[in-house]
């Protein structure tokens, strides 16, 4: 069974469909990406799965059980935790703060304590930063700790929407490396990315969502053969055809 | 010298003391300001009816149920207010809970008009702080030496809980950003509702001590106090809760000072004077950050 099915998926938003009918799978332990141009409604997905968003129709089965129409403190108990856009790290919370927050449904202290050192282990920056206020680290730190205070609240389902969003090339590499260790410890990802490419790379599975509807899904190695692909989301074709004029 | 101190130690205490006063109230607005971005007009009504619920309540029953009982009213009628009057409109624009705040200020005034009929009624005395103490050749009121002690001891309280407890941390949280907190799994409703009562508690306390002071209380008796305590917490820097106690101290204080010097008169044109000017050369206010829109 897949630990998340979406199935015709509805959103609004004050008259316009963002979503007209989505429908998507993501296997257990795997990484699955949703590419798309801008307002293509990857973002409106997460935030529909979390809970920010009212679903007009259509259902959500996370592990078995329907959760559309949960509010979102319960979606997280249950596992589905989000990273979100922009990172949106507590800028007026230290760095220990950020991370004690993303454990609030969590009532053991010495789990919860555990838990942070994890996170440390992972990101030794963290560590030696603890003290600081988050609105003082760099980009790709504010990230680290956005993913760490994910962590937190020990997620079934990462949920990811652009982390790789205006950071340096070499931090997004960074990044995506996390992901790829985060699946191989045994957490199911489902990561929205602009930058297709490594997103393609990284996923198991990919959909391509145009305005609203998935309209291409196969696997992330397909995906980035795919000619389609290749030419709206990719640009290397269109690089191609630059030098050759 | 001695004349001097004589002469002027009675309005330094009373400032000190009315600004404590303040202090309480003003921390309410610069709460509740700082998570939902609402000026709750009706905090400064419902620092009345703190003093009628006590009024009524004192009535029939002794000191020691009638104020902690009197508390209890005034944080159910604040986390009332916040259920039924801007709860629904989480996702409105901000300026129709701004509007619901104004109904909800003329509702509790109507209701206490209403209630008592229009006429003044008895504050009851609180003994040991309404009793005599002199200092230094000045008379005055247990009360005034009582309420910047207290004042502090509920500030110093109310600031641990903010940083070192997990609902404070949610509190921190949640007036930066709504979406993410939930995200967290924080119950957003839940985190407003104690600040809501946790601004009403004080402002009850507020009440007490404030109309301690005074014989009669009437409908209208806490909207100059409530007023000025807005005012405090403008001057400080809305949202902030330092910034909201020290405005009241410094508005207190500069208040007597005015009556001190003869122009009694003034006092109150002092008070809005100052929020002109703050809102003209530094509407942030001391403490306050400014605030940039989010596109």
């Amino acid at each position: 069974m897949s630990l998340l099915t979406v199935k015709d998926l509805q959103v609004s938003y004050g008259g316009i469909e963002a979503l007209k009918g989505i429908s998507f799978t993501v296997e257990k332990g795997q990484i699955v990406t949703l590419i798309g141009a801008n307002g293509a409604g990857k973002s409106t997905a997460l935030r529909a799965i979390s809970g920010l968003v009212p679903v007009k129709a259509g259902s959500i089965t996370f592990d078995g059980k329907e959760i559309k129409g949960w509010d979102t403190s319960r979606i997280v108990s249950e596992g589905i935790v989000m990273v979100p856009e922009g990172r949106r790290v507590f800028p007026n919370l230290t760095v220990l703060e950020n991370l004690k927050i993303g454990a609030y449904l969590r009532k053991d202290p010495a789990e919860v304590s555990a838990s942070i050192q994890y996170v440390f282990e992972r990101f030794p920056r963290l560590k030696e930063r603890d003290w600081q206020m988050a609105g003082t680290l760099s980009g790709g730190e504010q990230q680290m700790l956005a993913v760490g205070r994910a962590l937190m609240a020990r997620p079934r389902l990462l949920m990811m929407d652009e982390p790789s969003l205006g950071l340096a090339p070499l931090v997004v590499r960074d990044i995506f490396a996390i992901i790829q260790r985060l699946m191989q410890e045994g957490i199911t990802i489902l990561l929205i990315e602009q930058n297709a490419n490594a997103a393609l790379r990284a996923a198991h599975y990919g959909y391509v969502l145009e305005t609203g509807r998935v309209t291409l899904e196969d696997t992330g190695t397909n995906l980035l053969n795919n000619q389609k692909v290749r030419d709206a989301y990719l640009g290397q074709s269109r690089k191609r055809k630059a030098q050759g004029e | 010298m001695s004349d001097f101190i004589r002469a002027n130690l009675p309005y330094l205490l009373a400032g000190i003391s009315v600004g404590g006063q303040y202090a309480l109230i003003a921390i309410g607005y610069t709460m509740v300001y700082g998570i939902l971005r609402l000026i709750n007009f009706a905090h400064g009504d419902i620092f009345t009816v703190a003093a009628f619920v006590m009024v009524y309540m004192n009535a029939t029953m002794p000191l020691y149920i009638s104020l902690p009982l009197t508390a209890a009213v005034t944080v159910a009628l604040g986390f009332a207010v916040e259920r039924v009057a801007y709860k629904p409109l989480r996702t409105a624009p901000r300026m129709s809970i701004m509007i619901s705040a104004i109904g909800v200020s003329y509702l509790l005034q109507n209701l206490m008009w209403y209630i008592t009929g229009g006429l003044a009624k008895q504050y009851p005395t609180i003994p040991w702080i309404s009793s005599s103490v002199t200092i230094y050749t000045a008379t005055t009121k247990m009360v005034t030496l009582v309420t910047p002690v207290l004042t502090l001891l509920l500030v110093i309280l109310l600031v641990q809980l903010i940083n070192h407890t997990k609902i404070g941390m949610a509190m921190r949280a949640v007036s930066k950003d709504f979406e993410t907190s939930k995200l967290m799994g924080i119950r957003i409703n839940q985190v407003i509702s104690v600040t809501f009562i946790i601004g009403s508690f004080l402002a009850a306390v507020g009440s007490m001590l404030y109309f301690s002071n005074y014989t009669a209380v009437t409908p209208v008796s806490g909207a100059m106090p409530g007023l000025k305590a807005f005012v405090a917490a403008v001057f400080g820097g809305i949202g902030s809760i330092p910034g909201a106690v020290i405005g009241a101290f410094i508005i207190g204080i500069c208040e007597n000072i005015i009556k001190a010097l003869g122009l009694t008169t003034f006092s109150d044109a002092f008070t809005f004077a100052l929020l002109i000017i703050i809102l003209i050369f530094k509407p942030s206010g001391l403490f306050g950050e400014a605030i940039y829109e989010k596109v």
